[in-house]
């Protein structure tokens, strides 16, 4: 006797669960039950539990039948011709949908070659082991499965055409890229998902060779001529935002161009751009420190006593304006209402970013490197029949990494190139490398994809035979241009007074705790003393009681805080000791400071 | 020549002029005197100078190979039942000084004929902690006659170095065995309960009789005997230093255990520092990772010489530190300055951390060296 329990709760006994089981799926099969019910035996505990949830992950698998798929060509034939669809499949009972749990009691073929009569059922495609993401990688089945997530990865950081509709979306920190491509070498999954409507990367040509150590490392090579002529060249947006917030008292914020009464008021110059409405215009060139959107607000603390005083001077300046490092041209302004039905304005700025050294490309197979030189066409290398790569990728990169997908695709896309026609690389299922060879070797070219290549500068031929082909590049949207950050002196933080943290901040970089150590593991003890000079204070102390001193402004002169006659020594220290120090005091712990000569 | 090496006997270290002389037995006084003179030199210049942080630089020595170990490796030395701990677990159990360690094991050298591998077999089997759980067949209990009855296997107690009538003795010796009488007939051994009791005290005798030990050395639960290049050694699994070295066919001048308190405790503080040298050596060895001596033993130092083992760790090295600033920037920091409020401690801060908090020069390097000269004071 076994349990049944239909979602988890008992709902009686059967003699033979394995038969009862093959009923109920037979039924399901003939539409007498619902398609949307799983039956699992589980022979742990003897139990049979039927699913008919909401929220479980299923998924569609061919049924098979005496080592025999149900589905036929006829029925490919009929799905061709649109007389047939997939739900009529699977009311036919040639599809059905397994979950979990059900897929335990079957023996699933992964593909058609490997069916036995102990099969009960058959992958739809071999690539359904895949994601979306991963099964855009083309030859996938060639290489490490590290580097296939990798690829997979890279390709949702790319620049492409994420919308259609970009023009009028206000997107925060998007890019667009300007002249995307299809890819040559592909995959099933690239027409299933209409990849060529929102494509994502453009099919350069690759050579693969060292060029003087510019691209080792991972890095690569770009060909200036190629970038001007419009590689990776992509456009930046992102949203600056302004609402008139309603406050207490009757109180709101104005889009104006700021009176001059106003507390902050920055200067004309900076105002320039503003129109009537307080807001800049399409198309002007800003730099950092440009107001973008003018906007006054009323104080920030409202005591009972302004409430009678409310005259224009005490409103404050809170203006937008581009932050530290910031530049564009205004692309678009909008005027809208927020939820609360309070007016609010975007302007959206646009950048053109042209690749440079240290913008981050990657292949679709995990091959990620950041530029190390844009290098003049005059001095890239170049074939026999003259060709002269967009890339230089180092040969470094492939033989611990292991990926063979990446080297097929060479192949494929010079091919493609050549033939003019594109190259099924799907994973499990793709056009044989040999093939490619072959198919190479027709257009008189070498069967290997290598090449002869020059050495521009002396015009001799290489000794070695370079290896050359078309790939399909990706320009990932980390940009030096938003990340390049440095400072000499800036601003501070107020309790601690050091250096503020973060780009954003203008902030210093940290020379931490370990940093620290190999200053005094040189004894480089000066020049440690010097790089944490950023709070460095004078504090008056007084020698009897060892406590900081205060100046007093009648007597003009620095005073003990506790005995009258104590003698008052100005002291070094940083702020951050003496704040530690103040810290002692409010646990009441007396840090007594002893001075002495230091001579 | 033996005038020249005079000469130099109060500049070099003896195995220094030991190593020399081996090596030139004879010389020249002229030659010796140049001989000498370049060996000086050399040194000099091997010897760390005055502000050197040697102590930072041994921590940053051990510290970045450390990030590059292979964490939780388990060394198998021959067989599979064997394991040691090695690897990053390994290093932080000895330099924390942990009473208990995960792996206790030791090093057993023999004396003469032993060591050529002669009844090496008998020799571990007879180190080994035998229990007499391991070799009964079953147990009997009758509540009727408030007796327990065992049957012990012939076959395996062969193998021991135990006669039957041993037996008894050793269960009246065991305390943990409530006191009863005993009956022997061949190999199986009644034992009645003193006291009319219930089920549970026969069932107290019946689990207590497991425990008793038979043979063997107490916490040795694993031998191994090896050959390690021309002679036998034992490995064993747990150790028991002070035991083993009573026995007579060990050679206690090689014999080491890998447990430190154990080694303090039997041999001494110099051999625990020897210890945590090998130990530490051992590992780093073991990862295929290369760190000067120099910078262990540095530690070892550290670790042992005040007499006691301490650990790296807010307890033990720390705790000894003169500067409040500097343990507090350790760890617990508001127990270490609330503490010295309390006492009154005064920081001479004489050290690095204290000068990087307050930022004043630290006194190594560049920074130790003070200008003196008189001021003079104007009357």
């Amino acid at each position: 006797m076994a349990e049944v329990y239909l979602n988890g709760k008992f709902v009686g006994e059967v003699e033979n669960p394995v038969e009862f089981r093959e009923k109920i799926v037979a039924e399901r099969r003939n539409n007498k039950m619902d398609n949307n019910l799983n039956v699992m035996f589980n022979s742990e505990d003897g139990n049979l539990y039927i699913e008919s949830n909401k929220g479980r992950i299923r998924r569609p698998l061919i049924v098979v039948k005496e080592g025999k798929a149900l589905l036929t060509e006829t029925h490919i034939k009929q799905l061709d011709e649109e007389k047939l669809n997939f739900s009529d499949l699977v009311k036919q009972g040639i599809i059905e949908y397994i979950d979990a749990g059900e897929e335990e009691n079957l023996l699933v073929a992964f593909v058609e070659e490997d069916l036995t009569t102990a099969h009960t059922h058959l992958e739809i495609a071999a690539l359904d082991i895949l994601s979306l993401c991963s099964s855009l990688v083309p030859y996938g089945n060639h290489t490490p499965g590290a580097r296939l997530s990798m690829g997979s990865k890279n390709q949702k950081q790319s620049v492409g055409l994420y919308a259609t509709n970009f023009p009028i979306r206000m997107d925060m920190d998007v890019n667009v890229l300007y002249q995307p491509q299809t890819p040559l070498v592909r995959s099933i999954m690239h027409d299933v998902s209409k990849y060529d409507k929102h494509p994502c990367g453009q099919n350069l040509v690759v050579a693969v060779i060292d060029y003087k150590g510019y691209n080792m490392d991972d890095a690569i090579v770009l060909n200036k001529a190629s970038v001007e002529r419009g590689l990776g060249r992509c456009a930046y947006f992102r949203p600056i935002l302004a609402d008139e917030l309603r406050y207490s008292g009757g109180l709101m914020d104005e889009i104006t161009i700021p009176d001059k009464e106003v507390k902050g008021y920055k200067s004309e110059e900076d105002y320039k751009f503003l129109e009537e409405d307080g807001i800049i215009f399409p198309e002007a060139k800003i730099k950092e420190g440009d107001v973008v959107i003018g906007k006054v607000s009323p104080p920030r603390f409202l005591s009972s006593l302004d409430e009678y005083n409310l005259s224009l001077n005490t409103k404050r300046e809170s203006s937008l304006s581009l932050k530290h490092g910031e530049a564009g041209i205004v692309d678009l302004v909008l005027l809208s209402e927020n939820k609360e039905g309070n007016k609010m304005v975007q302007v959206r700025l646009r950048k053109q970013k042209i690749p440079e050294i240290g913008d981050k490309f990657t292949s679709r197979h995990g091959q990620k490197g950041v530029i190390g030189l844009v290098l003049d066409q005059a001095d890239v290398p170049f074939t026999a029949s003259g060709i002269t790569p967009d890339l230089i990728f180092s040969p470094h990169g492939i033989p611990s990494r292991m990926t063979i997908s990446h080297l097929i695709e060479l192949v494929g896309a010079k091919t493609a190139a050549l033939s003019g026609r594109y190259i099924d690389g799907t994973t499990f299922n793709s056009e044989p490398e040999s093939e490619l060879r072959k198919e190479l070797l027709a257009h008189g070219f070498k069967e290997n994809g290598t090449e002869t290549m020059y050495n521009p500068k002396t015009g001799k031929k290489m000794k070695a035979k370079i290896y050359v082909g078309g790939m399909y590049y990706l320009r990932l949207k980390h940009m030096v241009s938003n990340k390049m950050h440095s400072r000499a002196t800036g601003p501070v933080q107020l309790l601690t007074r050091q250096p503020t943290e973060g780009k954003a901040k203008e902030g210093g970089l940290r020379l931490g705790e370990m940093e620290k150590d190999t200053f005094v593991a040189h004894g480089a003890s000066l020049l440690l003393k010097e790089r944490f000079d950023s709070d460095r204070t004078i504090v008056p102390i007084c020698e009897e009681s060892g406590l900081a001193g205060y100046y007093d402004e009648f007597k003009k002169q620095y005073m003990s805080p506790l005995s009258k006659e104590g003698k008052i020594s100005n002291v070094e220290m940083s702020y951050a000791f003496k704040l530690l120090l103040d810290e002692f005091k409010s646990l009441c712990i007396y840090p007594k400071i002893g001075l002495k000569t230091k001579y | 020549m033996d005038k020249v090496i005079k000469e130099y006997k109060k500049l070099l270290p003896e195995s220094i002029i030991e190593e020399i002389k081996k090596l030139v037995p004879k010389a020249s006084d002229a030659k010796m005197k140049k001989i000498m003179e370049a060996v000086y030199q050399e040194y000099l210049d091997s010897k760390v100078e005055a502000g050197e942080s040697v102590g930072l630089v041994a921590a940053e020595s051990v510290g970045e190979p450390g990030t590059q170990m292979t964490l939780n490796t388990k060394h198998f030395s021959g067989v599979a039942e064997l394991n040691v701990t090695m690897g990053l677990p390994r290093i932080i159990e000895i330099l924390d000084a942990r009473k208990k360690i995960s792996t206790p094991m030791m090093e057993i050298y023999l004396q003469k004929p032993y060591c050529n591998g002669k009844d090496i077999k008998k020799i571990a089997l007879s180190i080994k902690e035998t229990k007499l759980g391991e070799i009964i067949t079953e147990f009997a209990i009758s509540i009727a006659e408030q007796t327990v009855e065992f049957t012990i296997n012939e076959k395996r107690f062969a193998d021991l170095d135990v006669e039957f009538k041993d037996i008894k003795d050793l269960i009246k010796k065991t305390k943990k065995v409530p006191s009863c009488t005993m009956k022997q007939k061949e190999n199986v051994i009644t034992l009645t309960a003193k006291e009319d009791g219930d089920i549970r005290k026969l069932y107290e005798i019946k689990e207590s009789l497991k425990e008793v030990v038979i043979q063997g050395i107490a916490g040795i639960t694993q031998v191994l005997p090896v050959k390690r290049g021309n002679e036998y050694i034992i490995i064993t699994a747990g150790s028991n230093l002070k035991k083993i070295l009573a026995k007579e066919f060990v050679d206690p001048t090689k014999t080491n255990s890998n447990d430190l308190y154990e080694t303090c405790a039997v041999l001494g503080i110099e051999a625990t520092r020897q210890t945590i040298i090998n130990e530490v050596s051992k590992v780093i060895d073991s990862q295929g990772l290369n760190i000067d001596i120099r910078h262990i033993t540095l530690i070892a130092d550290m670790m042992c010489f005040s007499g006691d083992i301490k650990g790296v760790t807010r307890y033990g090295v720390v705790k000894e530190k003169s500067s409040i600033l500097a343990r507090a920037s350790f760890e617990t920091p508001i127990r270490h300055i609330f503490s010295a409020g309390l006492t009154g401690e005064v920081d001479y801060l004489t050290s690095v951390i204290e000068n990087v908090m307050i930022n004043q020069p630290v006194p190594v390097g560049t920074g130790l060296p003070d200008l003196v000269t008189k001021v003079k004071t104007v009357k």
